[in-house]
């Protein structure tokens, strides 16, 4: 996807539990003075006052693809309309693509790696997640699309701050994190969120994967959630960092895997490929920066579910520690399995 | 065969390009289609250009928004848009509007039948009008893919998921649904009414032989299959998607069941659109590159109508006497060439 990735058109995807402010978030992005145009796909029952000229009903209809992966299902009502959408082309910079509260964003994601054509026109930017600060614990607790869409998420809202004591939010928080630490989070009111912090992220971009680091361990004060880029400087892993309640999800969870070590990509490649072909359905996404023996270049990669892509992003430089970083987040995730299997595509 | 003549063995290929006279459309084309001696070339959103013999261009205003899709009889052009709206164009440039989605939702799909009905569909719903009838609508289990009238009877086939529709509006039947799993988008009868195929979002084709609904698996394609066309007298379906034309056999009453296809005119880059002479062997066929290429169904002979270097070509059609061969690749860039 990062091959002349600046001509195709940036899809974001957002998501998040019903009555948490998705059209709020949506309608703040379309009436901000940003001189962009967006063409937005939302669900059919949605209907409800957005004011954009180019707005299209999607059914969510996905389908199950014959290429023998179990779990690859695509939306192909988007493969349709993006293939409508870019008759139009020059018309808008970006489509915007809200889902139902009890949607699941693999298939719409899924699409952006199946789909010949839609990857030549477009390219997923992120999926961003609204959730409701007051209620996510509730949901987290009986809704398992709520869960998924968290996990899913590169990009996680936290709205309706106003509304929740201080304790509680930190308890939502925590709970946020214990499922998916890795997604930039963000604490609104009304969804007011700087529009850079949702949009253009390059999330899904190859080229732009810096580092791997838990979110929290980047903001230095976590009442104001600066974007810091860390350009290879080397960070301290604090497993249970700056005094956050830690919670371990029981069933969604996230994996990290160091190693200061070089890989043997004869090794791990086929690991992986395997790893994602036996497990795929308990890993949602995943992520890494590999340093390979005998290789002087990065190597990245990422994933949904079963379907990976990965390359090598740019040379090491010099002084930048040459260390491997895997993440996996999943539903019962086999984490020895996992473990082991990495281990042995370590060079001893 | 007059005029196809490629040269008898030659090393180089015999080259008409100098022949085509050059067409500058000045908008994104995805098809094109002759009503009358005109070529009528679709453009990416609101216009139709005509072409006629000396390549002069007038434009006609059809939708307000993306054309989304295009059937023609060579008197008129249906045509489905995102404005919701479903019009015709005639020869003589005059629009109609046939019908408007109550909730303006995106035409997918048109097909037009060769007695003047034609039909339509919005999401999960075909319509089909004809004559002073009433309209008439069915619903599928999801959104229409594509949709086809059959060469006899008012019967219309419509391309879902899982499957495809066959549907006789005028009759209180129910529907037959034809199963197969997968997205099917692009459906087309054979000419002879005897088999039913379809383009599918995985790179294949899947057909049905219409006596005993068997399957027929038409697989192997590098990329989806976004064009389909009858040999003349349907001998032959001749379909992009690969780098090479594939075209299966419809000769005999299995079809290309247990047969393999033919595979003409190799080139490196992906045959985009093919488009068969209406009485002669011969078809033509776009490539990715922009090549186009006239080719002879016995031998694979080639005549080179269009040198490569361009974006993908995007339209290509003939005439209904197979007199004018017109094309467009996807920025406009075209040419119309007389045999």
């Amino acid at each position: 996807m990062s091959e002349a990735t600046s001509q195709k058109i940036p899809v974001t995807v957002l998501t998040g539990y019903l009555g948490a402010g998705k059209t709020t978030l949506l309608n703040r992005i379309l009436s901000e003075n940003h001189g962009k145009k967006y063409a937005v796909i939302v669900n059919e029952f949605g209907e409800i006052g957005i004011d954009n000229d180019l707005i299209i009903g999607a059914d969510e209809e996905v389908f199950e693809m014959n290429n023998g992966c179990i779990c690859c299902t695509v939306r192909g009502d988007l493969v349709r309309i993006l293939d409508g959408l870019m008759k139009r082309k020059g018309k808008f910079d970006a489509i915007i693509v809200e889902t139902t509260g009890l949607a699941d964003p693999a298939p719409v994601a899924q699409t952006f790696f199946v789909d010949e054509d839609v990857q030549k026109n477009a390219r997923l930017d992120a999926v961003v997640t609204v959730a409701d600060a007051k209620w996510l614990s509730d949901r987290l607790k009986d809704a398992p699309e709520a869960k998924n869409q968290i996990a899913f998420a590169d990009v996680i809202v936290l709205n309706k701050t106003d509304l929740v004591t201080k304790p509680e939010l930190a308890e939502v928080e925590a709970r946020i994190r214990g499922i998916n630490p890795y997604a930039k989070l963000h604490r609104t009111e009304r969804c007011s969120v700087a529009l850079a912090d949702v949009l253009d992220r390059g999330a899904f971009d190859l080229d732009r994967i810096l580092d791997i680091e838990p979110d929290f361990l980047k903001a230095d004060d976590h009442d104001h959630d600066h974007d810091h880029d860390h350009h290879g400087h080397d960070h301290h892993h604090h497993d249970h960092g700056h005094g956050l309640k830690h919670y371990h999800d029981e069933d969604m969870q996230s994996l990290s895997l160091k190693s200061d070590k070089p890989l043997d990509p004869n090794v791990f490649m086929p690991w992986l490929q395997n790893l994602v072909q036996v497990e795929g359905g308990k890993i949602l996404r995943s992520k890494g920066i590999l340093a390979f023996h005998d290789d002087d270049d990065r190597y990245v990669f990422q994933g949904v579910h079963m379907m990976l892509e990965g390359n090598h992003q740019r040379k090491w430089k010099d002084g930048e520690p040459r260390e491997s970083r895997l993440v996996f987040i999943g539903r019962e995730l086999p984490q020895d399995l996992i473990r082991q299997g990495f281990e042995s595509c370590i060079v001893s | 065969m007059k005029e196809f003549t490629p040269a008898p063995d030659s090393a180089s290929i015999v080259s008409v390009t100098d022949r085509v006279k050059p067409v500058a459309l000045g908008m994104g084309v995805t098809a094109v289609h002759f009503l009358g001696d005109r070529a009528a070339f679709v453009g990416g959103e609101e216009n139709v250009a005509f072409v006629d013999g000396q390549g002069e261009i007038s434009t006609v205003a059809v939708h307000s928004g993306g054309i989304l899709s295009t059937a023609s009889d060579g008197k008129r052009l249906v045509m489905g848009g995102d404005d919701g709206k479903v019009v015709s164009l005639d020869a003589k440039g005059a629009v109609t509007l046939l019908a408007t989605d109550p909730k303006r939702r995106w035409i997918d799909a048109v097909a037009l039948h060769p007695d003047g009905a034609y039909a339509w569909s919005a999401g999960k719903t075909a319509f089909v009008k004809s004559g002073k009838q009433e309209e008439k609508s069915i619903d599928v289990p999801s959104t229409v893919g594509g949709l086809a009238f059959a060469p006899k009877g008012l019967r219309l086939a419509i391309a879902h998921y899982n499957g495809a529709t066959l549907w006789f509006p005028n009759m209180a039947a129910s529907a037959e649904f034809l199963p197969w799993a997968g997205s099917h988008l692009g459906v087309t009868f054979s000419p002879d009414n005897k088999f039913l195929v379809t383009t599918m979002h995985e790179s294949a084709l899947h057909g049905w032989r219409l006596a005993d609904n068997r399957h027929m698996r038409m697989t192997g394609y590098p990329g989806r299959v976004r064009s389909m066309s009858w040999s003349a007298g349907g001998k032959a379906l001749a379909t992009s998607g690969a780098d090479t034309v594939i075209l299966w056999p419809f000769a005999s009453k299995d079809g290309p069941m247990g047969k393999e296809p033919a595979m003409l005119a190799p080139l490196q880059a992906r045959v985009s659109v093919v488009a068969c002479h209406p009485k002669n062997d011969i078809f033509a066929a776009g490539y990715s590159d922009g090549t186009v290429l006239m080719v002879r169904l016995e031998d694979g002979a080639e005549i080179l109508v269009r040198r490569n270097g361009t974006p993908p070509m995007a339209a290509l059609a003939w005439n209904a006497k197979g007199t004018l061969l017109a094309f467009a690749d996807e920025n406009g860039d075209g040419g119309l060439l007389e045999l």
